[in-house]
């Protein structure tokens, strides 16, 4: 079973968000990197940037398939993780730390409540 | 077998080939060229001997997996027998001779043959016009969905938007809509292979400007709503847009017009058994309802009423979305799928949507016999069908790919994988109708096997194949670092 750090909130669409002081850092599960595969393309939003909870802010690309990253939370993009340019590698390597997507300076605080908790997100999967 | 050499790493200076050898061009040939367009230095070919470009070639076609030689049910694709004698037809000299640009009376005989494929694809698919113009499925969709928006656009409808799209869908139909300009929504599929009718109505708005659909879908099975699905998209004022890749299983039963479809392309390189894969030419001719008619891509064949036949083109349909190459779609391509049409008859279309089915249905209930796992059991097969080994990847270990892989072992190329992605860890199959009963069950003892051996001896499934001239490849570092150019 992949991991799921409880600290996290998750969106149905497979991204976690962590919120430190209202600037959310945004990924992919690890459950969701070990379905795409090896990934050779990440295409990340522009700095700048504003999107809904929900908008499409990135893509990330595998051998076997293209999926869409949504924003899961409202805001301003602030920053990117550049490195992923190079090595998309690092979303599959570490998912929850070095293989960060994007930070999003949350607009609105309650966004993250529409999100799950690991516990939910654990239910969502296993009924996958 | 042992490792092939790239052709360059053959080459000896001052080798060469008589009959693959440029002929002479006379100087006063070359000098309407300006000089400063003329390359300096010669290019980089290998020089090789006539036999050792022969032996190269044939040892590289004989490593190929391919549809003369083995079973392919690869799904989507539509891999059936490519008869000879629609390659012979192709290849009579008064084709392969014709220039594209030879004056009209010089091309009566292909015109006509054109003709009547635009007329034969009409009544297949019960549109009113057809353009051959496309040169692949994907360049299709691009005529298509250029139409619709050629259509909102002269009715001043600047105000859709948006294509929707069922989840299932290929890839090439999001593409394309974005290479049209339009914003992608996807339209969720239902546990039973059907789109969320109730998903759809909620999507659809004054902003649809279509829906792409392929029927049967990518799922394999036939789309149940499909007079709700036009009648909503239609009163949102959106028009239908049918992607053909999957007409064999219908051909000659249903036709796509009569479901209330706007546009639609076919690939007849593979519902009219033309060679195709490796990117190799193609054929993605586009049908239209009456509306659409003004917006068809040229040139078309057309015929006077002295029944002599010219070429359709912008000065006749200034209306229309132009030119989607130099001249008319691949001719040779063409000119297979005419042999095709014609030799089955209307009779033989009616026999290829059953058989096909057939085909598939069987495959389907006997590998479901021997412990496959069917993505939609409750469902009846198109020509195609989904498994999905989503129990044996977690509870042995055992991905889709590695038993695609060991597939190959036992001589089967392998279905395709991890397509539609919506199912996790599957295989979409398409037997065709071109496979006999025994080439079928060969398959069903080759998965019988696998499937056993996935739970007796499941690592060494995981380190297949061992019969082949390479083992797994790198894909991974094939899409990274992608070099095409041969350099020392
Ligand atoms: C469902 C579907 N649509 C469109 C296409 C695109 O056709 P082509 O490969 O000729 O561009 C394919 C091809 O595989 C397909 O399977």
């Amino acid at each position: 079973m992949s991991e799921i750090p409880a600290e996290l909130r998750y969106a149905s669409s497979h991204e976690w968000a962590k919120n430190e002081d209202g600037t959310v850092t945004v990924g992919i599960t690890a459950h969701a990197q070990d379905a795409m595969g090896d990934l050779v393309y990440v295409e990340l939003p522009e700095v700048g940037q504003v999107v809904a909870a929900g908008d499409e802010a990135g893509v990330v690309e595998s051998v076997k398939a293209a999926s869409d990253i949504y924003a899961p939370v409202s805001g301003e993009i602030v920053e990117i993780n550049e490195a992923l340019e190079d090595e998309p590698e690092l979303v599959n390597n570490a998912p929850y730390e070095g293989g960060w997507l994007f930070k999003i300076a949350m607009s609105e605080e309650t966004d993250l409540d529409n999100l799950l908790t690991a516990d939910q997100y654990q239910a969502q999967i296993e009924s996958e | 077998m042992s490792e092939t050499k790239l052709i360059f790493q053959l080459s000896q200076p001052g080798r060469s080939a008589v009959s693959q050898a440029p002929k002479a061009v006379a100087e006063d040939k070359l000098s309407a060229i300006p000089a400063h367009l003329r390359r300096q230095q010669k290019p980089a070919l290998p020089e090789v001997s006539e036999m050792q470009v022969v032996r190269h070639y044939t040892n590289l076609s004989s490593k190929n997996f391919a549809i003369d030689k083995q079973f392919y049910p690869l799904g989507s694709c539509t891999m059936k027998y490519n008869p000879r004698g629609a390659n012979r037809a192709a290849m009579l000299p008064g084709f392969l001779n014709r220039h594209p640009l030879a004056p009209e009376t010089h091309s009566q005989g292909f015109l006509s043959c054109m003709f009547e494929l635009q007329n034969f694809l009409k009544e297949v698919t019960g549109m009113k016009g057809v353009s051959l113009a496309p040169m692949a499925g994907a360049q299709g969709e691009f005529a298509g969905v250029a139409m619709i928006r050629a259509y909102h656009e002269a009715r001043g409808d600047e105000a859709r938007t948006e294509i929707l799209i069922p989840e299932a869908a290929h890839g090439t139909n999001p593409a394309t809509a974005v290479m049209c300009g339009y914003k992608v929504r996807e339209v969720p599929v239902g546990k039973d292979g059907d789109v969320d009718l109730e998903a759809l109505k909620a999507a659809c708005g004054p902003q649809t400007a279509g829906l792409m659909m392929t029927n049967p879908s990518t799922c394999g099975v036939f789309e149940r709503q499909i007079e709700a699905i036009a009648k909503t998209v239609h009163e949102a004022g959106g028009l239908l847009y049918y992607d053909g890749a999957n007409l064999n299983a219908i051909l000659g039963k249903v036709r796509p017009g009569d479901m209330g479809f706007d546009v639609i392309h076919m690939n007849l390189h593979k519902t009219f058994a033309t060679p195709h894969g490796g990117g190799g030419p193609g054929a993605g001719p586009v049908g239209v309802s009456e509306r659409l008619l003004p917006y068809l891509p040229t040139p078309m064949a057309g015929q006077r009423d002295d029944d002599s036949y010219y070429w359709v083109d912008t000065d006749t349909l200034p209306t229309s979305i132009g030119h989607l190459s130099a001249f008319m779609g691949n001719a040779g391509v063409l000119l297979r799928a005419y042999y095709y049409a014609r030799s089955l008859g209307r009779d033989g279309m009616i026999r290829v949507g059953e058989f096909s089915t057939l085909a598939a249905n069987y495959l389907l209930k006997r590998l479901e016999a021997i412990g496959c796992t069917a993505a939609y059991p409750d469902r009846r097969a198109s020509h195609e069908f989904i498994l999905t080994f989503a129990k044996e990847a977690k509870e042995l270990g055992v991905t889709a790919m590695d038993i695609a892989k060991r597939l190959l072992d036992y001589n089967q190329h392998a279905p395709t994988t991890y397509f539609p992605l919506l199912v996790p860890e599957c295989f979409l199959i398409e037997p065709t109708e071109t496979e006999s009963k025994e080439a079928l069950d060969e398959f069903v003892d080759a998965m019988a096997a696998i499937m056993e051996e996935a739970r007796t001896e499941p690592d060494m499934v995981k380190e297949a194949p061992f019969t082949q001239p390479v083992r797994r490849l790198d894909d991974v570092k094939a899409a990274r670092e992608l070099d095409l150019t041969w350099s020392e």
